[in-house]
């Protein structure tokens, strides 16, 4: 085995198309492993951490790239290959236009080539606040995708959008479609008189492609980043998606979709929707408090229309009372952290504390790392999984190789999963997480056992992946498959060998939504 | 709440527009939703300069002082008022000399300002000989002073010693006036460091006989608007820089009747005038830089602004200012310019970047404008796609486009003005200078020239001590 560490000055590409050149570098003949990315700490950790030698000047602005081989020619084979993948990228940057253009390096650049509008933003934590300030300074609106950004610098980023009447969607916002445009991790929905604020990327994809199978559309869904409902930033963004929303013509109702929110804010914003004139419901999850399926039907009865059977996929056959040979854990590996979130507050009515990663407060706290034992929900999107790594919604392959290793663990009772469709997300994840599942339930028989698969699948015909291909290519796998989040829950929920309680009676009812905060975020 | 009548400037009514600046994926899932995308083409700040990035774009005076440094500097004019000796008009006493770029000993002097001073001695009869001339100059009586601190500007080594008979220029709308040495032309001459025999004589003859035929035109003629020059230059295939052959003749011709009307004195002397200023395609270089200094005056001391007012070098720092912070400089070691050399010298002749004359691109001119002189890419070695790529850079680090330098092959754009120190650390793009080549060693003369970059630490430093003098966060 051997190493090579090269660093490029004067070179730049974002992380998600390094990750692919890496994984393509990883192909060419005798390459074990391949490492490219800017020289970030984080970048540099990695590498560090698996054995490269890596020069101590090597810095932010820098390319490096370390191969790892069989020999040298094989280094040399990972080198040809870089070589052609970057010629590729180069190729198709110097099709898009002429040879003297100069593509605008700043956003503000950007904004003076062409006024208006607003900037998605997806670059680096520690400088997307000044990418924000300039497209706030601009005059643009922000949806802010980076996540890491410091609580002050969001209160002050917020501050400095309200003077200048622009919104600022975001910090760690996943979600939003603005004028029919979907923006991040967004689905094709109808358009429609529904107006969405959410402080829940998952959540709001989850209570978006809800209402479109209900017949209902949007007229705008505005992110507001996970932390606008705390006290620390008190609904800066949400009081003005608010307004916004009230004085739009296309929106008659809105629904504020959002992980535990601060008891104050929640109060504030319902006096500011009264002095507004606007119907408001709220999809905010917490122990005690309707699942966002439950919050939808609310939210139709509320506008006069029906709730529909939602839809499913999958085995028809009730399942046999006592499984012959199944565990007795469930094990909740998600994507959308509000989906997890969701699962976690449903399951441990019936099961008792759920482990996790992102765990509700006074449950116990494990990595995504570890071998999972008992009762867990891991969220892949979590920032332990996503270091130096896209969003499992992009890049699965970390959860698939979790949920093949489920099948050979014989205390795994129960898998339930999700799969978030929609602009922004892998173009062909139900293949991916469909074969994924077929070897999980082959090792499971194997072994003489069965594994139940469970999938919450969000998403609507119109995505470019369409919801239908997708739910048939996942139940052909043997998964059952459900639009309801909250129905995939209760449905794993029933293939446990042993539930200690029926899914409807609550085991308590706090009184705050506060109450359901998690415990270390 | 607001002055638009739809709340978050209509964000909600309009059609989405998009710039996307991160990862790819997002730009192209727009792309296929037909939604207009724009791509920033992002790299990481300078390193060292984002907490002072966050709090400089977070100074709530920021965006007003600087549309209020590009206001003034885009109303700047300057005209020609007079000619007249240093020692008059800049107060300049004997052993008193002003140099470019930013301050400077003896000691750190570079070969071409050395030999700059070496021969200003000898012109001023300070010295007899070079070795004396240095001997004075590493002593005490001798005072250096940048052209800066008193409002003037010199090309190259920049010397001016009180005999010398400089332009006073001074703009009508900001009151300011700045100064500038009469132009010696290329070659053995005393900005490039030369300070032979040859030199001197042609500085004496420059104080006898062109300094004051030149202040009697101007007199007879009465103020001559040089800023009028600049557009019109950008329309003949001049950048204001290294290539100044169109209002050196536009110059001539304005005075050329004030001038030749002067009867009263020999007419050999009248013709050796009109045949030195018309032969030295540089004469005008020495009207442009003043013009350019009073337009970045004018944005001087804005409390907030992150607008580079000044670009200057000494043969050995490279040294900036910025609007909001006053007199201070930022300094760095001066790169060494790359591009074509004169005769048999070449690279490890040149001495690192030197002279004020990057005023020219801090207002806009010079490398900034290059695309409007495409026939300068060959003196700096780039071919035309170069230069075309260079002025449309220079948008992406400047506030604005000036409106009345502009630029006929972008279609008549205007020039990028307005240098903002925050977008040359956000993008990591340097000003482009164009310029000539000193020869390393005093007394040599021009070696080349070609083009450089000011070093990156000078805006880095110049960040933070705008953020220092930013209002405290929250």
């Amino acid at each position: 085995m051997t190493d090579s560490v090269e660093i490029r000055r004067g070179v730049y590409h974002d992380s998600v198309t390094l990750m692919q050149v890496s994984q393509q570098v990883r192909t060419a003949p005798g390459v074990h492993d391949a490492l490219i990315g800017m020289g970030t700490e984080l970048n540099l950790g990695l590498m560090r951490e698996v054995g490269f030698q890596v020069p101590e000047e090597a810095g932010p602005n820098d390319l490096v790239i370390a191969l790892r081989g069989e020999d040298e020619d094989a280094l040399a084979a990972g080198q040809d290959k870089l070589v052609a993948v970057l010629a590729e990228l180069h190729e198709r940057s110097r099709a898009t236009g002429s040879t003297t253009e100069v593509a605008p390096r700043t956003i503000g650049s950007a904004a003076r080539r062409a006024p208006g509008g607003i900037a998605l933003i997806s670059t680096p934590g520690q400088y997307a606040v000044l990418d924000a300030l300039d497209a706030v300074n601009a005059g643009l609106s922000v949806m802010l995708f980076s996540d890491n950004v410091p609580l002050a610098d969001e209160v002050a980023l917020k501050d400095a959008a309200a003077a200048k009447d622009v919104l600022v969607m975001g910090p760690d916002c996943g979600t939003a479609v603005v004028g029919g445009a979907a923006l991040g991790f967004a689905n094709v929905v109808r358009p429609g008189r529904i107006g969405l604020v959410a402080a829940s990327g998952t959540g709001a994809q989850q209570v978006m492609t809800l209402l479109d199978l209900a017949g209902e559309g949007i007229s705008h869904c505005l992110g507001l980043g996970g932390r606008d409902l705390s006290s620390d930033v008190g609904g800066r963004s949400a009081r003005q998606a608010l307004k916004a929303l009230a004085a739009d013509e296309a929106t008659e109702h809105v629904v504020i979709v959002s992980k535990p929110a601060a008891a104050e804010v929640v109060t504030e914003l319902e006096q500011l929707a009264a002095e507004l004139g606007v119907p408001v419901s709220w999809a905010t999850l917490g122990r005690g408090l309707p699942d966002l399926t439950a919050a939808v039907e609310q939210t139709l009865t509320a506008v006069g229309a029906q709730a529909p059977t939602w839809p499913s996929w999958g085995p028809t056959e009730p399942r046999p009372s006592s499984a012959p040979s199944a565990g007795d854990a469930l094990r909740g590996l998600y994507c959308g952290g509000t989906l997890a979130d969701e699962a976690m507050i449903l399951a441990e009515e019936a099961l008792g504390p759920i482990s996790s990663n992102i765990p509700l407060q006074g449950a116990p706290q494990v990595s995504g790392h570890d071998t999972l034992t008992g009762h867990v929900v891991i969220d892949f999107g979590d920032d332990e999984l996503t270091q130096g790594r896209a969003h499992p919604m992009i890049d699965p392959s970390l959860r698939l190789e979790r949920i093949r290793q489920q099948g050979e663990d014989p205390t795994c009772g129960v898998l339930l999963l999700d799969l978030v469709l929609g602009h922004g997300a892998h173009q062909d994840p139900a293949g991916e997480l469909a074969e994924a599942v077929r070897a999980a339930r082959e090792a499971a028989a194997n072994r003489g056992g069965d594994l139940p698969v469970v999938v919450a699948l969000v998403g609507t015909e119109s995505d470019p992946q369409g919801l239908q291909d997708c739910a048939r290519v996942l139940s052909t796998a043997g998964a059952h498959v459900f639009t309801s989040n909250a129905e995939a829950v209760r449905a794993a929920l029933s293939h446990l060998a042993a539930p200690a309680e029926t899914a409807s009676t609550p085991t308590s009812t706090p009184s705050s939504i506060l109450e359901t905060g998690r415990t270390d975020r | 709440m607001s002055t638009t009548e739809q709340p978050l400037r209509g964000l909600l009514t309009r059609d989405p527009s998009v710039v996307a600046a991160g990862a790819g994926i997002f730009g192209d899932a727009l792309r296929q939703q037909a939604v207009p995308v724009t791509d920033v083409e992002w790299r990481p700040p300078m390193d060292g300069t984002s907490e002072a990035l966050a709090r400089v774009l977070a100074d709530p005076r920021l965006a007003e002082a600087n549309a209020e440094a590009l206001r003034r500097i885009t109303a700047a004019e300057a005209e020609l008022v007079r000619i007249a000796p240093a020692s008059e008009v800049l107060g300049l006493k004997r052993g008193e000399f002003l140099h470019s770029g930013p301050p400077l000993t003896w000691e750190r002097a570079s070969g071409p300002m050395r030999g700059a001073l070496i021969g200003a001695m000898l012109f001023e009869g300070l010295a007899s000989t070079p070795e004396e001339a240095e001997e004075k100059l590493a002593g005490p009586d001798i005072s250096l002073a940048p052209c800066h601190s008193r409002g003037a500007v010199g090309p190259m080594a920049g010397v001016i010693s009180p005999s010398m008979w400089v332009f006073e220029l001074r703009d009508p709308v900001h009151g300011n006036v700045s100064h500038c040495s009469l132009n010696e032309g290329l070659g053995k001459v005393l900005r490039y460091g030369a300070y032979s025999e040859e030199v001197i004589t042609r500085l004496q003859w420059m104080r006898d006989v062109l300094g004051p035929v030149l202040a009697d035109a101007v007199e007879r003629h009465g103020p001559v608007d040089i800023r009028a020059y600049l557009p019109q230059m950008l329309q003949m295939g001049d950048e204001g820089h290294n290539r100044n052959r169109s209002a050196t003749l536009m110059f001539l011709r304005d005075l050329l009747p004030h001038i030749v009307s002067q009867t009263d004195r020999d007419p050999a002397d009248i013709a050796e005038v009109c045949r030195f200023v018309g032969a030295n395609d540089h004469f005008a270089l020495n009207l442009v830089m003043p013009a350019c200094k009073l337009a970045m005056a004018a944005a001087k001391d804005i409390p907030g602004s992150s607008v580079v007012v000044t670009m200057a070098r000494n043969g050995t720092d490279f040294g900036i200012q910025l609007a909001g912070t006053g007199d201070e400089w930022f300094t760095a070691p001066a790169n060494t310019p790359e591009g074509l050399f004169l005769g048999s010298y070449g690279p490890e002749d040149a001495n690192p970047d030197i002279g004020d004359s990057a005023i020219t691109e801090t207002a806009g001119m010079g490398g900034f404008v290059m695309a409007a002189a495409p026939a300068i890419v060959r003196l700096v070695g780039g071919d035309v796609d170069f230069a075309l790529t260079t002025t449309r850079t220079m948008y992406e680090i400047t506030l604005g486009e000036h409106p009345s330098l502009q630029v006929p092959i972008l279609e008549f754009r205007g020039a990028p003005i307005a240098i903002d120190a925050t977008a040359v650390a956000r993008t990591g793009v340097l000003p482009q200078i164009n310029t000539g080549m000193a020869g390393r060693v005093a007394g040599t003369g021009q070696v080349g020239a070609g083009l450089v970059t000011p070093p990156a630490e000078v805006f880095v430093d110049a960040l933070q001590a705008l953020a220092d003098r930013a209002p405290a966060a929250g």
